[in-house]
């Protein structure tokens, strides 16, 4: 299958290409070329191969069942390193590699990279807010919703914030998580659960396809990633 | 200085001397207003640092009162000078200051207007700030009124008056927004409303005070009224000493407690159908003056009742009104008894509750009764404990344990209901003496009980102290109320935040534990555990598994069902789950019914699979995983085992061989809750069996010489217990076993490990082999050197081991070169029962040997030993019988001793009517001893002791027969006693005894015969029973005793034929 894929670049560079993307992720390279397929499929009429807002929406929502706006937007805005709006193959990869194979300090600076909205290297009060609004289901009859949430972010800033200095930076939240692992998506989930992951893992990985991808995954790879 | 402001508390709880005169009424000098005054003084000070605009905020009216501050101590910028006086510059309106100081003779008069100046004049008064608090609040009974206008005085009822004044505002502020919109802004209206806002804001934080307050003295109220058994006991107590037949002199005529006398455990006498009612006991009085009072006391007061119809069944219900104390009820029901108690006013001190000495020794009368009835024989350790403990704690705690007569009883069960027998009694008595050691010592074989360990017992008696707590709520209490509250209301982010703040909280401290369950976190937590969401489940297990240390806590988790959701969670793939699941039922399942719930939902199942984990040598974080896994699980196992049932669940599911794999492990963290597991369930046959042919014992061998004292203490608790058998015992011996036992003995500052090593040393020494390692290793020597300064539970084994030991003649020399004797000797006279079984057998054992006699004749040792004779429990009265044996052989003038001990031989006699047989058996063979003297016999015989030996002689008991038959032998020797036996029919029994398998019973019985065939009835009659077939047939023994006596007795008999055959033809 992935041989079917329509080289962008000449072979040679194309391999390279592949390589290049092998080392940089926790993907092999043929797990590599499995997910560049992918990609491509998603933009089947594009002119570049990359995935915009939408179609990343989209993605995170069918295979990973993440649905809050504003957490998959951040997520978009991680895995979109040069911030261009669009993923391309190298961010693809990247995220993807960091999404299901991740180490933990790969994790944590995702994580932190999604709730450091303004990307200023700390989380703010004020960022933490944001994250934090909908985070109470039940309306606090007798106050100001705002008011829970306000308690909230303190709460949450007292637990993160070692240097007291108001703010989060990266190294507080570091050692913060690496205390204790509940911690990593203190601020709303950003990264795929484990059933999901596994499930998406099963359509990639080499385990799987070596021993022969049964006829029905195959059918639901297509399913899942084409449109 | 101050802030008074909580109208309800104070109008309600606080408590007003009657007498209302001038502004107000006065403070009463009480505990419950001093505490609450004290809330108040913390409450103002540090108002303004912690609410400061609403520290500014103007009075309606300002509080005006007598303070003793002199005008000079007060000083802030704002404040002049005028003669002496202060006055702030501030005003509030027109010349009204908002703050002023006047001199006015000795007082001075001081009237404020912002919290912000109560602060300071509080903080003026220094020490005298409780006077300046209640010289306020005396002067302004209503301070929120002055404070915030008389909208908000305090009303009886339903106070709307916030309510009101937020409509209000709202409707201002719409107001304002409009006419906003209409460009038509209204700086002063604004501002208006901004005060009223913070008017508001003071109310509420006012409200909360009061509330705090309120609560604060319902906690102290509720202490006050409710009535414990202690007290009831106390009261009918004093006034029994003030009750006789004199009118001019007693109170009452008689004044008792209704009913059998029977009194649970709790201090009660109410019957427990009736102790749910909070009945505590029934009293009946008998006045000088009127007709017989039936009165309940019960947790709410005492009231009459309709007293006992006429089948003697007391009629429960209430009649009049329920009184606080018993006294003031008589008094409204006896003139007779009001007239006196006044002139007693001096006796009647011991009446008043809060007079501490006085409660004390009250309570003291009580425990010494109660602990002579042989229900709280711990109480004397309890109470050293506590004596180090504040004194005011103790009375409380004393006072609580009482307090909740059916919780107890309700977790016991029906067992204590049903007066025990008095064998039963001793039995829990001694569970009782040890309740921390007793999984080290060996399980009493016929243990009704399910339980191995009485840990469980010690628990049932955790009550509730929840309104103790409440008194004083910590800040952390409402951090985690808070906390609580994002867990019920939040999403899971908010969730997993609020889970892991609340773990930094020391949830280690009781008020934090308490404060989670306290605002309902236990619910949500274990709610928590059925959803979805592994990160919500691994936090609320983290917090729970470290709040379930508590007792209290453990409950809460099992009657929320908490245990059914964990047992699931052991079938979770996630390890980090199932470990937690399994380390926080480790901490739960501490108690019985917990134990139960485990068991019935499948868990033990469940917990046997986590020990199946492959013992791989390298590390792997996958290894360590299932490492961690199967030692959560032995964890969780461990806490189980204690019940018998779970035992035998524990084997059904396989466990044994997966604990003997464990058990190979080098780590010794996994090591500690399996052999921990394995010495729980050691108790039980079956697993003493596979703990030997699985091949534990090595390695339990092998860990004796760990490093870590707890695996030490539970290898040496599980040999103890498995070296009953004789098999284990040759097995420790030949991994070399005994030499590391012997080493331990210098852990002399770990009780726990010196109790289990002294345990399994005594154990050990039951095989001669290993007494012949231990004499290397000198042992005996060791031992000795233990016998003082020891807890009981060490001695109870120390002292076994030096009998068993003893049993080979060469080592009672030892015990006496390393000076054993005297501490033996003294150890007779304590009270442990398990102790002086063992120290009566060890005592008796070095009695063998003619040089140790004399030392314990010296010692007086024999006297100690006869008067165990007395003692309620038959296994020492039965192991002193035996130990007086040896005695009486090897004393030097025994007879004489033995006549010494007044009244000695009539006890002896006497003890022939027990029904144990043991005691029957060994009182014989005393009584063979003492009959060798004949002034000793003559005094016997006249206390009756043939046909109380022959009222025996139909038991089919080997042991018993042996020792009757030979007491019987003895007593022969004695005036007409043969033919005595003959009238009470004890000759033909014993001709049955030929019939028994037993050499031993053989040589005494034909003894007995040879001696009751001098008599001819006796003759005939055992000619008739058919004794001389088997006599031919023991002439033919090897054993040359029993052949002279069976050929005597058969010559007798001949010679009584002859004799007759003679008379016939002459």
């Amino acid at each position: 299958m992935p041989s079917k894929a329509k080289p962008v670049y000449k072979g040679g560079e194309r391999m390279k290409f592949i390589e290049m993307l092998h080392h940089k992720s926790h993907f092999s390279k043929t797990e590599v070329e499995r997910l560049l397929q992918m990609l491509k499929q998603q933009c089947p009429n594009s002119p570049k191969i990359r995935m915009d807002r939408n179609k990343f929406n989209d993605f995170v929502h069918k295979n990973f069942e993440m649905t809050d706006e504003m957490i998959v937007d951040r997520v978009f805005r991680a895995f979109d390193e040069d911030n261009d709006g669009f993923i391309n193959e190298l961010e693809w990869v990247k995220g993807l590699s960091i999404f299901l194979r991740g180490t933990m300090e790969e994790k944590m600076k995702f994580c932190f990279d999604v709730y450091d909205m303004n990307a200023d290297g700390y989380i703010s009060r004020e960022e933490m807010f944001h994250l934090l609004k909908n985070s109470i289901l039940k309306p606090a009859t007798e106050e100001d919703p705002d008011e829970g949430i306000k308690d909230l972010v303190e709460i949450t800033l007292k637990k993160f914030d070692y240097d007291h200095d108001t703010r989060v930076s990266f190294d507080d939240w570091t050692k913060c998580v690496n205390e204790d692992n509940l911690l990593l998506e203190a601020l709303g989930p950003c990264l795929p659960n484990l059933k999901t992951k596994n499930a998406f893992l099963e359509l990639v990985s080499d385990a799987q396809h070596d021993t022969g991808m049964s006829i029905s995954a195959q059918q639901k790879l297509k399913g899942k990633v084409t449109y | 200085v101050y802030t008074s402001v909580m109208g309800q508390a104070l109008q309600r709880a606080a408590q007003w001397t009657s007498a209302k005169g001038g502004s107000g009424g006065k403070l009463e000098f009480t505990k419950l207003n001093e505490e609450l005054l004290n809330s108040i003084i913390q409450y103002v000070d540090g108002f303004g640092a912690k609410y400061a605009d609403e520290s500014k905020l103007v009075f309606k009216k300002p509080l005006t009162w007598q303070t003793t501050v002199s005008p000079d101590a007060i000083s802030a910028p704002g404040l002049e000078d005028r003669g002496g006086d202060k006055i702030s510059e501030a005003k509030a309106d027109k010349d009204q200051p908002l703050f002023s100081i006047k001199r006015d003779g000795s007082d001075n008069e001081c009237s404020a207007m912002t919290m912000e100046y109560c602060e300071q004049v509080l903080r003026a008064s220094g020490d005298k700030k409780m006077i300046e608090i209640r010289a306020c609040l005396e002067a302004n009974r209503d301070p929120v009124a002055n404070m915030l206008g008389e909208r908000f005085a305090t009303v009886e009822g339903d106070d709307n008056s916030i309510f009101r004044f937020i409509e209000e505002i709202t409707k201002e502020i719409e107001q304002l927004a409009k006419q906003h919109a209409e460009n038509e802004g209204n700086t002063e209206k604004q501002e208006e409303i901004e005060e009223k806002k913070l008017v508001l804001k003071m109310r509420l934080i006012l409200l909360r005070l009061d509330q705090q307050l309120l609560n604060q003295s319902i906690a102290q109220i509720t202490k006050d009224v409710r009535l414990t058994p202690i007290m009831v006991d106390g009261e009918v107590t004093i006034l029994q000493e003030l009750s006789g037949d004199d009118e001019r002199k007693h109170v009452l005529e008689t004044i008792d407690f209704w009913g059998d006398g029977y009194i649970f455990k709790n201090g009660c006498r109410a019957p427990p159908q009736r102790q749910l009612h909070g009945d505590i006991a029934y009293i009946e009085v008998r006045p000088f003056d009127g007709n017989m009072l039936y009165i309940t006391a019960n947790t709410s007061g005492y009231y009459l009742n309709k007293g006992p119809d006429n089948r003697g069944d007391m009629n429960y219900e209430k009649e009049g009104d329920a009184y606080r104390e018993l006294v003031t009820l008589l008094k409204d029901k006896s003139a007779h008894f009001t007239e006196m108690i006044d002139k007693q006013e001096f006796h009647l001190k011991v009446q008043e509750k809060d007079d501490y000495m006085d409660a004390r020794r009250v309570e003291e009368d009580d425990d010494d009764r109660e602990s002579t009835a042989g229900y709280r024989p711990d109480r004397s350790k309890q109470k050293a404990e506590e004596d180090s403990k504040d004194k005011g704690q103790k009375q409380k705690a004393q006072k609580k344990k009482k307090l909740e007569p059916s919780l107890k009883w309700k977790a016991l069960g029906m067992e204590e209901y049903q007066e025990p027998d008095k064998r039963e009694t001793q039995k829990l008595k001694k569970k009782k003496t040890s309740p921390r050691m007793k999984t080290k010592t060996p399980v009493d074989a016929e243990d009704s009980f399910s339980e191995s360990s009485t840990e469980s017992e010690e628990e049932e008696e955790a009550v509730e102290r929840r309104s103790e707590t409440n008194a004083d709520l910590p800040s952390e209490y409402w951090q985690i109320q808070k906390l609580v509250k994002y867990l019920k209301g939040g999403n899971q982010t908010a969730t997993i935040i609020a889970l892991c703040s609340m773990r930094d909280f020391n949830l280690a401290q009781e008020t934090c534990q308490l404060a989670i369950r306290d605002v309902g976190g236990l619910e949500v937590l274990i709610n928590l555990l059925d959803t979805e969401e592994v990160k919500c489940k691994i936090g609320s297990l983290k917090i729970l598994k470290e709040i379930s240390r508590n007792t209290q806590i453990r409950r809460a988790i099992a009657d929320l069902g908490g245990l059914q959701t964990m047992v699931k969670i052991l079938r979770d793939p996630d390890k980090d789950l199932k470990c937690l699941a399994a380390e926080t039922i480790a901490n739960v399942a501490k108690f019985r019914r917990a134990r139960r719930t485990v068991r019935q939902h499948g868990g033990i199942k469940k917990l046997v699979g986590l020990l199946d984990c492959p013992i791989v040598s390298a590390t792997s974080p996958e290894a360590d995983k299932d490492a961690e896994v199967a030692r959560s699980g032995a964890l969780a196992l461990w806490s189980c085992s204690k019940s018998k049932k779970n035992k035998e669940a524990m084997r059904k599911a396989g466990a044994i061989p997966l604990l003997a794999k464990l058990l190979k492990s080098p780590n010794e963290n996994m090591l500690i809750p399996v052999v921990g597991t394995l010495q729980e369930c050691a108790s039980e046959p079956s697993y003493r069996l596979a703990i030997r042919t699985e091949g534990m014992i090595e390695d339990l061998v092998k860990n004796l010489k760990s490093q870590s004292d707890e695996l030490q203490m539970h290898c040496a608790s599980a040999i103890f217990k498995c070296a009953e058998e004789k098999e284990t015992r040759d097995l420790v011996r030949q991994y070399g076993g005994l030499d590391p036992l012997v080493s331990l003995l210098q852990k002399t500052e770990n009780k726990e490990l010196l109790a289990a090593a002294t345990g399994a040393i005594w154990k050990c020494a039951i095989s001669p082999e290993n007494v012949t390692r231990f004499q290397e290793l000198r042992a005996i020597e060791q031992l000795v050197g233990l016998l003082n300064d020891q807890p009981e539970e060490v001695l109870v084994n120390v002292v076994g081991g030096l009998g068993e030991l003893a049993k080979d003649p060469p080592n009672r020399m030892l015990v006496r070169k390393a000076g054993g004797i005297p501490p033996l000797v003294n150890l007779l006279t304590g009270t442990n029962q398990a102790l002086l079984v063992n120290v009566t057998r060890a005592v008796g054992q070095c009695a063998e040997e003619q040089d140790n006699m004399v030392i314990i004749d010296k010692l007086d040792g024999v006297r100690l030993l006869w008067s165990l004779l007395k003692n309620q429990n038959p296994d020492v009265q039965a192991s002193a019988a035996w130990a007086i044996c040896p005695c009486i052989e090897n004393a030097k003038d025994a007879g004489e001793m033995v006549r010494s001990f007044v009244g000695g031989l009539e006890l002896i006699v006497s003890l022939l009517k027990s029904d144990h047989r043991e005691v029957l058996a060994s009182v014989c063979a005393a009584i063979a001893n003492i009959a060798k003297d004949e002034e000793n016999l003559a005094v016997i015989t006249d206390h009756g002791v043939v046909p109380m030996l022959a009222r025996l002689t139909n038991t089919v008991d080997d042991k018993l027969r042996r020792h009757l038959a030979e007491a019987i032998a003895r007593c022969c020797n004695w005036g007409n006693n043969r033919t005595a036996f003959g009238r009470e029919g004890a000759v033909a029994p014993l001709v049955k005894y030929l019939k028994s398998q037993d050499e031993n019973v053989h040589r005494s019985t034909a003894r007995a015969l040879y001696q009751l065939s001098k008599n001819p009835e006796n003759c005939i009659t055992m000619h008739e029973a058919g004794v001389v077939q088997p006599l031919m047939k023991m002439v033919g023994s090897q054993d040359e005793d029993l052949q002279e006596a069976s050929a005597g007795c058969i010559g007798n008999i001949r010679r009584l034929a002859l004799a007759n055959e003679k008379a016939r033809y002459s």
